[in-house]
């Protein structure tokens, strides 16, 4: 058992932050590559014309999800040192709602919008601005809202304690509804554009 | 959708003089195989977890640069608030998001500069104006800050990173993130089509 690295102190705070800056770089490459420094490319995905968006998130999520779990039982990574986000069930659907209406009318996640920016994206850098207007207010109404902030707290939980079954069980399910899922979106992607192909030629045959 | 749609869109904005001598000599790549970059992505993930202990994130970063802007212009009132004063400290801006943002920046820029896909543009859809899109990209940028706040992370801190380790709320979060992306697509279409 030798990590996380960090966690055994293998290297100290100052050493961490460089470490972040390096994978932040990877991260920033690997969404670029994808296309994701793109509002319309993104977007597209709620259009269902483009699902690169459930496929490059559920591949990390599978990729990663499995690495954690092969490395744990292998005995190489401590899992239970990796920090967990505690879940706190209704402000997290919540905002996530909020998160989602912003994606679709924005075009960008935050992530994503520093990609576009990076990349010479205009809308990105508005879209970045209003990342800053927008939690800039939710920390003036904060003390208003902790109530609700801090409510439906249930501690560090994952799915597998939640319904009581094996992890290994869980995280097969997730593999399974992943591949499902890919082949589902070649399908709908074919199919939509089959329909904008027709409509498109119905177009072309009313203006000759 | 291809970046010859995105480049077909008329710019008002002044063009570079390294562009204008040489007007789009390369033509930009296409896009990485979304299972391929997917995989990439998922490694440096995974990569995070092993090295650090913790995964990836990006609007923790936003909330250090505005809760620093807030104590300098009212400092008493940050430190008073305590949103605020839970990103503050004796060097708020030297945290792991923030690092990590930076290097996103590079990361993104190395890959678009690679690719031939850097060029100054506004991604829209033909049906609507470069001040609507502003508009609507300002509207959904506020409404993206505070419901990250609110779920404590957004795509890369609570789905990607919470997704792959089966967090709970992460799980809930997502599903609520695609149910509310969805549901207002239909109203905002003109943007985007």
């Amino acid at each position: 058992m030798s990590a996380p690295f960090y966690k055994f102190g293998m290297f100290g705070d100052e050493a961490l932050l460089i470490v972040a800056f390096l994978l932040g770089i990877g991260f920033g490459f690997f969404l670029e590559r994808a296309g994701f420094g793109s509002a319309r490319k993104l977007t597209a995905q709620f259009y269902f014309r483009d699902l690169a968006v459930f496929k490059v998130m559920f591949t990390a999520i599978v990729v990663a999800g499995l690495g954690v779990f092969y490395l744990g039982w292998a005995g190489v990574l401590d899992v239970s040192l990796i920090y967990m986000s505690p879940t706190y069930l209704v402000p997290q659907i919540v905002g996530g709602l909020l998160l989602g209406i912003g994606f679709t009318i924005g075009g960008y996640c935050p992530g994503t919008s520093l990609v576009g920016v990076a990349t010479g994206s205009l809308d990105a850098v508005v879209y970045g601005l209003g990342i800053f207007a927008g939690i800039f207010v939710f920390g003036e109404i904060f003390p208003a809202i902790t109530g609700f902030f801090t409510s439906t707290a249930m501690g560090e939980l994952t799915l597998p304690q939640a319904f009581h079954l094996s992890y290994g069980l869980v995280l097969f399910a997730v593999v399974l509804m992943a591949v499902g899922g890919f082949a589902g979106a070649g399908w709908v992607e074919r199919r939509m554009a089959a329909k904008d192909a027709a409509a498109a030629n119905a177009a072309a045959a009313q203006e000759a | 959708m291809t970046t010859t749609a995105t480049r077909a869109v008329p710019l008002d904005a002044p063009v570079r003089s390294a562009e204008r001598a040489e007007p789009h000599v390369r033509a930009a790549a296409p896009y990485s195989n979304p299972y391929l970059a997917g995989i990439g992505l998922g490694l440096v993930l995974l990569a995070a977890f092993v090295v650090t202990g913790r995964g990836l994130g990006a609007s923790g970063a936003f909330s250090s640069v505005v809760a620093v802007a807030v104590e300098a212009a009212a400092p008493v009132h940050a430190a008073g608030n305590d949103f605020f004063a839970g990103y503050l400290g004796t060097s708020p801006l030297k945290t792991f998001l923030v690092f990590e943002v930076l290097g996103v920046l590079l990361g993104g820029f190395a890959s678009g500069a690679l690719a031939g896909r850097l060029h100054r543009r506004v991604e829209k859809g033909p049906r609507i104006s470069t001040t609507g899109r502003f508009a609507l990209a300002f509207v959904g940028g506020g409404l993206m800050g505070a419901g990250a706040k609110l779920a404590r992370g957004c795509t890369s801190g609570q789905a990607l990173t919470g997704g792959a380790l089966l967090n709970a709320g992460s799980w809930a979060f997502m599903l609520a993130v695609f149910a509310g992306a969805y549901g207002v697509a239909w109203f905002v279409r003109r943007q985007w089509r």
